[in-house]
């Protein structure tokens, strides 16, 4: 029940280990362990989308990976976009601007998701944003304000090379 | 009145910025040190006896450090006080006594019956699944109809039936007008409503101090206030010795996050009993099986009307499912939803509500409205059917008009008060929302599309929704030693942006920059009195004290800085961190400065100069004499599939009419969130149980919510006829968006299937229960 295993992976730039139990979650061991907390757990079971990260550049669910599968990726959570409050993303800055933001609870996962998305496709068309949103769920905003937030950054991207 | 002109600007939040970062500061994010986890043990069974309760096995697993049934609590096992009194003179509620753990038997599945705290939650769910419990297993009621059924079990043996409330409003003579009516029209609604599904679940951390025996509650609650009292209660402590604080970030409520539940209390027995920090985070099976919901009502309904399409008389009578424990909060206000926007002079309302034993309720956004709106709009929709009339103009035909404020419904709303409409303009509302949708035009394409075989269908409806009820909330606002003001107010957000429209009053009242005015809220420490986040009702009431106590402030500080300045106060003006003269920019003094003397700093000796009085504080309590009532006007353009019972929306236009705004981005941002849960509950969203209790339908992927490829794009409008009953002539939008949607959409199906003869009485209108539809007409 309690077997534990080493691990060693880069999360958000940063090499870290840890020894954790075979059953910890990614989530888990992200919020827990290395104490990146704004990455949150709305259901287990792999729908809400709210414990999306990035691993490898592809967004996961945090809760259906176990920390050992994530041995030796890079791991990247919502804390890595911004250094700081006062230097948001262009998608971040948009959310603001666009009110695509209410109680906040999803938003770590909806961003992580977005960004992998923006990085194939910088200038998605609203249903491909849709199609992308259509992996999370949030009861605040009917997501509308984050759809015109990627909407208004894609408007002043440039084309995919 | 304003000074700064921050109210009703569209300021972006203060609060985004640390949510999109991950700095955010839900209850389970917060670093507690030392902290126990405890996992709920819950009952498999909806109604049973509990005979025996094994713990030994569970007990010792390593990192267990304890176990706790009713007979360890029973210090703190006392009955829980009576919920809110009937509003309605010559009515009563019926109260079941509940304890925080059973004392007998348990009423519904998932109720707790012991508690297991670990050293992690993961061994915590160990130990739990170890933990062995003998139940004796009694008949279930598991809907309203079955409770009220001859012979039912009993939820609560004491009460010698199952009848919570059975409330009848009347108004004129409706025997009267119904035998005298050129037309009548009878139908019965099911209408489901669902679970509040916040994204976070319940949340809760207690610490308890031995040396001050008392307690520090960390809390994803709606009610702060509320919850201390309750503690205070089951503890025997003043309620100075609970301190419970709804962080800045919670993460949703909409409703069941008001409620006190037994793991509040249980995670404070286990602090103190363990001299230990505990928290218990709610997973998302525990909020399918134990917060509180909202259920089904089924309504029958009859309206009398003229040959000309006016309404004469209303009568309504349904039954209510209030689950084991609950409010009857919402069925009264359904009741009162009902009547609406139209003059209707005759009704008879009528309810029974039922306890089962299924998990509690509490209102759930939109709180009972959703289902009166559905009731009155399905049968504007078949009066203009019966009369070969155009939907909209039997609306139009009935509307109260704009003249007739205050407008008497002649019932008794929830909160005591006699239900009268403060302000509005319906048929203004109606006309522009059919306008922005191009009525006329929509209704040609559909001809043109029935023509092809195609099922276009257009719903309208209309509501008024009663918002901002009191009885209270509070403010106190101060000026603090940097020259900043801070806003403490009771109730706390849970997304809907205090911090940022709480400033923007503070900042135009007392006259300073919104980027000097810090906001705190859901801190019983910090404010000794406050109600919650509910009934739309925090603007509409947090609003005007915080207005109020923003004026005294200026007040204050001007006569504190008239002193310094040797100037009089009239002459004195705010401007960018400092008091100046008026017309003199050099002689000033910064706000930093005049709260040293206001609040009597040290600079300035051991005596208060002549007449000046200490605390650049002021506080202010506002209650309304009633409640508000905002409207909406929503028009809903679809297709159906009649293959699948798939439905598209082509166009969704909102109508919107809450008083005042303080922020146009905040209350766009809550309509279109309403919206989107009002197009949940009308088109996905179904609690099933069978007849034992058991609910089927328990993870996202069975109990499905909409996301942004269902969601449709919403376009709106906002109407103002600011409210009488407060200062600030604000009203309430945070349930607005959710009230009409299925009334509109159920009105754009069965419009749509109008060539099938579709009869739409249930909701919700998912592809499985359209396609049922078609084949059976």
């Amino acid at each position: 029940m309690t077997e534990t295993r080493a691990i060693s992976l880069v999360v958000n730039g940063q090499p870290r280990g840890a020894t954790v139990e075979m059953r910890t979650t990614l989530v888990d061991f992200l919020r827990e362990e290395l104490r990146l907390t704004g990455t949150h757990v709305g259901c287990e079971q792999g729908v809400c989308g709210a414990c999306t990260v990035l691993v490898d550049g592809e967004p996961v669910r945090g809760c259906l990976l176990l920390a050992v599968q994530a041995d030796g990726t890079r791991v990247e959570t919502v804390e890595g976009l911004a250094p700081d409050l006062e230097h948001l993303t262009p998608l971040q800055a948009e959310f603001v601007r666009h009110h695509g933001v209410q109680c906040g609870f999803c938003t770590g996962g909806i961003l992580m998701s977005l960004t992998a998305s923006l990085r194939d496709n910088p200038r998605p068309t609203e249903a491909e944003i849709r199609n992308t949103l259509a992996g999370h769920l949030c009861r605040c905003t009917g997501y509308q304000g984050m759809v015109d937030a990627v909407l208004a950054l894609a408007a002043g991207a440039e084309p995919a090379p | 009145m304003t000074k700064g002109g921050y109210i009703g600007a569209p300021i972006p939040r203060r609060e985004d910025a640390r949510l999109l970062t991950g700095r955010g500061t839900f209850v389970d994010d917060l670093e507690v040190p030392g902290v126990a986890h405890a996992a709920m043990v819950r009952s498999p069974h909806a109604h049973a006896r509990v005979r025996r309760i094994d713990t030994e096995a569970a007990r010792a697993l390593p990192g267990v450090l304890a176990i706790v049934t009713a007979e360890d609590i029973a210090d703190i096992q006392k009955p829980w006080p009576a919920r809110m009194p009937s509003p309605v003179p010559g009515t009563s509620v019926r109260h079941g006594v509940r304890h925080t753990l059973p004392v007998v038997k348990v009423r519904h599945a998932g109720e707790v019956v012991a508690v297991v705290v670990a050293e992690s939650r993961a061994l915590a769910e160990d130990a739990r699944d170890l933990v062995e419990v003998k139940y004796e297993v009694l008949p279930a009621v598991a809907t309203a109809a079955a409770a009220l059924a001859p012979g039912a079990s009993l939820v609560y043996e004491e009460l010698g039936d199952n009848i919570a409330a059975h409330i009848i409003q009347r108004v004129g003579h409706p025997e009267r007008a119904f035998a005298s009516a050129d037309h009548t029209l009878r139908e019965t609604f099911r209408v489901m409503r669902g679970g509040s599904h916040s994204m976070e679940g319940r949340a809760v951390v207690a610490r308890y101090d031995e040396a001050l025996d008392s307690f520090t509650v960390w809390d994803a609650t709606q009610a702060p206030h509320a919850i201390r009292a309750m503690l205070a209660y089951l503890f025997d402590l003043p309620e100075h010795r609970v301190r419970v604080i709804a962080p800045p970030d919670v993460g949703g409520g909409l409703g069941p996050k008001t409620s006190f539940y037994p793991e509040e209390a249980l995670v404070c027995w286990l602090a103190r009993h363990l001299r230990r920090p505990v928290k218990w985070i709610e997973d998302r099976l525990e909020h399918f099986m134990s917060a509180a919901q909202e259920r089904e009502q089924i309504h029958t309904v009859e309206i009398a009307f003229t040959k000309d399409g006016a309404l004469l008389a209303l009568r309504d009578v349904f039954t209510h499912d209030v689950g084991m424990y609950g409010a009857l909060i919402a069925p009264v206000i359904t009741a009162c939803t009902v009547p609406g926007p139209y003059r209707v002079t005759n009704i008879h309302s009528e309810f029974r509500a039922a306890y089962t034993n299924l998990p509690p309720t509490a209102a759930v956004r939109g709180a009972g409205r959703p289902q009166g709106v559905l009731v009155m709009e399905r049968m504007m929709d078949r009066m203009a059917e019966t009369l070969g009339l155009d939907p909209a103009e039997v609306r139009f035909r009935n509307l109260i008009p704009a003249d007739a404020f205050p407008y008497p419904v002649g019932m008794v709303f929830r909160d005591g008060a006699p239900l009268t409409y403060d302000s509005g303009d319906y048929p203004e509302l109606l006309r522009r929302a059919l306008e922005i949708a191009d009525y006329p035009r929509a209704r040609r394409e559909q001809a043109e599309l029935r023509a092809q075989g195609r099922h276009r269908g257009i719903g309208v409806a209309i509501c008024v929704e009663g918002v901002g009820l009191g009885p209270f909330e509070g403010a106190i606002l101060r000026l603090d030693s940097r020259g900043r003001v801070v806003v403490t107010s009771g109730a706390p957000p849970q997304g809907q942006g205090y911090q940022t429209a709480f400033a923007q009053i503070a900042a135009d009242m007392v006259g300073v920059r919104l980027d000097d005015v810090d906001v705190v809220t859901g801190d019983t420490g910090a404010i000794p009195y406050g109600i919650g986040s509910f009934a739309s009702r925090v603007t509409a009431n947090a609003g005007p004290a915080i207005a109020q106590a923003g004026g005294d402030l200026r007040q204050k500080i001007l006569a504190v800085a008239a002193h310094l300045l040797e100037a009089a106060a009239a002459d004195l003006e705010i401007v960018e961190g400092a008091v100046r003269v008026r017309g003199l920019p050099d002689r000033g003094v910064p706000l930093a400065q005049v709260a040293r003397l206001g609040n009597g700093g040290v600079a300035f000796g051991m005596v208060m100069p002549g007449g000046l009085k200490v605390g650049l504080e002021a506080s202010a309590y506002f209650a309304p004499s009633q409640a508000g009532y905002s409207a909406s006007a929503h028009v809903c353009i679809l297709d159906v599939d009649s293959d699948t019972g798939e439905v598209a929306i082509v166009r969704y236009v909102v109508g919107h009419d809450c008083g005042n705004v303080i922020n146009p981005l905040i209350v766009e941002g809550q309509i279109l969130g309403g919206v989107a849960h009002g197009l949940s509950n009308a088109l996905y969203e179904e609690a099933f149980y069978d007849s034992e209790g058991q609910n089927l339908a328990s993870t996202f992927l069975d109990y499905p919510l909409p996301s942004a490829r269902e969601m449709p794009r919403i376009e709106m409008f906002h109407l103002t006829t600011p409210s009488p009953i407060n200062p600030l002539g604000v009203k309430g939008a945070g349930e607005a968006g959710t009230l009409p949607v299925p009334a509109a959409v159920a009105g754009a199906v069965e419009d749509a299937l109008r060539p099938f003869g579709v009869r739409v009485n249930r909701m919700p209108l998912n592809p499985a229960r359209i396609s049922d539809l078609i084949h059976r007409a």
